[in-house]
């Protein structure tokens, strides 16, 4: 890159980068800086003839709301840590050739383009206690009627939730992880199986090192879609607790217009999670 | 581990990865499709046409979600290609930081922003709009373009701009003719991914269209909590669609940097 970089701006000096970029900051800056700025006013209670903490003290003092958080931040690292351990097995298994990878490749990417609110609907017609494995269970003998099947959607433990997260991250984690594994090619672990090291060992001290910064970014996308999305948890979710974005969305709606700023604290305190995950996983040190 | 290992393996990822499509699929083409019964007793295409009827409002809300993806890709195609070559073949100081600036909207949720973009909309007059809606799409769709854009001029050699110049061509030539070929593939797999990044929005779709501006997402949630679970499956199978015949286009195209930014969303 570093010779066509001088070659272009030897050749191409005349602009200036910034002025390619303009335009799309400038949209970026309106819409998304605007909605940051305009969300964090509205939860001072800006914008409505008067300014004050009071939507935050309701909120930050509201078990609900603390409740949410811990449901939401539990959906997040059990999807995350699911997604990247079975992600990191998908790459493993489909970097070698075996009958059929192609196919299996083509098929993996699949739900990548899913939209959400589709793979949520499919989650709950499979997995509820009317869905399609419960009646297969009852097909086999195993359960007398749905009471019998678990509870694994719209349950205490979000395993519903959680298993639509796996479902869909575990391809983007593994195509990642997999172009890197190209990239990176066999030498690294070849040097260490012929200096004797074991196979898992050649995975587990010099493939993995070399993996983890872009597993680390992909899991902090997965960690900060999970916490941070409504499609699925409103659809998959209990009605109490709900999760946090489904519960700024109520307050959002609410016929009440009073609790608005209480939706755009939360909406906030939903940012901030993803700011953190930014500051920690995405800045380069 | 062995290639029947490998075989087993690789096959129960692909039945997992298929098994939530099962039902949706069934639904569509089924009547009265009960517990404990594993297949439909009745195979009909009732379902699809009903949703495809003058009284249905599926075809619409189809046109509507196709024309916001369409403009909201298009419009980021407008916006991401000059950000994406100038991150792509500069270095300047303060690229991280708009390489970060760009990043944020990937990575922040919807309605995080959404609320407060409401607001904005409010003030000019842009929500219950599909301009609105297009506008918000921007958020998700246009960071995505300028990565993947980035990554296409980062193997882009200018020198050939040079010579065409030095040729003769005028400048708009050399966009026409040097540069567009070089980066047309690159164009078409953004615009595309673009595309189905709007398709898939829900949440910021409700925010700023309200209600007003109907897509397929929406009908799907609609149809489903009202119980109509075929109007549900054929709503289901139709916001498939478009992803498996970008995906058949472009299959070979995906690297780890695009799947990075879109996939996620």
């Amino acid at each position: 890159m570093a010779g066509s970089a001088t070659s272009a701006i030897e050749v191409i000096g005349r602009g200036h980068p910034w002025l390619s970029l303009a335009p799309a900051l400038c949209v970026i800056a309106v819409l998304f800086g605007g909605g940051l700025v305009l969300g964090l006013a509205g939860s001072f209670g800006m914008g409505r003839g008067g300014a004050g903490v009071d939507a935050w003290i309701a909120v930050l003092s509201e078990g609900r709301v603390w409740r949410s958080l811990g449901l939401s931040l539990w959906i997040a690292f059990a999807s995350t840590a699911l997604a990247c351990l079975i992600g990191l097995g998908a790459a493993l298994l489909l970097r070698r050739r075996f009958p059929g990878q192609g196919l299996a490749r083509l098929l993996f990417q699949i739900n990548l383009t899913i939209p959400h609110a589709v793979g949520a609907l499919g989650i709950l017609w499979l997995l509820s206690q009317s869905g399609f494995v419960s009646r297969l269970s009852a097909g086999a003998g195993l359960i007398d009627g749905p009471a019998g099947f678990p509870a694994l959607t719209q349950d205490r433990f979000a395993i519903g939730i959680i298993a639509h997260y796996v479902w869909k991250e575990v391809p983007f984690i593994g195509l990642i992880l997999l172009a890197n594994m190209q990239s990176l090619g066999d030498d690294p672990e070849s040097a260490a199986r012929s200096l004797g090291a074991s196979p898992f060992a050649a995975m587990r001290l010099v493939l993995l090192p070399l993996l983890m910064p872009a597993l680390i970014r992909a899991g902090a996308i997965v960690f900060a879609f999970s916490f941070g999305a409504w499609e699925v948890p409103v659809l998959l979710g209990q009605s109490a607790p709900v999760a946090l974005p489904v519960l700024a969305w109520q307050r959002f709606t609410d016929p009440d217009l009073a609790t608005r700023p209480e939706a755009m604290a939360i909406a906030m305190l939903i940012a901030l999670v993803a700011a953190l995950l930014i500051r920690v996983a995405m800045v380069r040190r | 581990m062995s290639a029947r290992w490998r075989l087993v393996l690789g096959l129960m990822l692909v039945v997992a990865s298929m098994a939530p499509l099962l039902p949706l699929g069934l639904w569509s083409v089924a009547r009265g499709w009960y517990f404990p019964q594993i297949l439909p007793a009745t195979w009909t295409l009732e379902p699809w046409a009903r949703a495809l009827s003058p009284r249905s409002d599926i075809p619409e809300a189809f046109v509507t979600t196709t024309a916001i993806a369409l403009a909201a890709a298009a419009l980021s195609l407008v916006l991401g290609i000059p950000a994406g070559r100038a991150l792509g073949l500069y270095r300047f100081r303060g690229k991280a930081l708009v390489e970060l600036a760009l990043l944020a909207p990937v990575i922040v949720p919807g309605i995080a922003v959404g609320l407060g973009i409401h607001g904005v909309f409010l003030r000019l007059g842009l929500t219950n709009s599909a301009l609105g809606v297009v506008l918000v799409h921007l958020v998700p769709t246009l960071p995505y373009v300028v990565f993947v854009m980035s990554g296409v001029f980062a193997n882009y050699d200018a020198a050939a701009e040079a010579q065409a110049r030095s040729l003769g061509a005028r400048p708009l030539q050399v966009l026409w003719h040097v540069m567009l070929p070089a980066i047309a593939p690159g164009v078409a797999v953004a615009g595309l991914f673009a595309f189905l990044v709007s398709w898939s929005q829900y949440i910021l779709t409700l925010t700023i269209g309200g209600g007003r501006v109907v897509t397929l997402p929406l009908l799907l949630y609609a149809q489903a909590g009202a119980g109509r679970n075929d109007q549900a499956g054929v709503l289901a199978v139709l916001s498939l669609a478009p992803g498996l015949v970008i995906l058949a286009l472009v299959a070979r195209r995906i690297t780890g940097r695009g799947v990075m930014i879109g996939g996620a969303g």
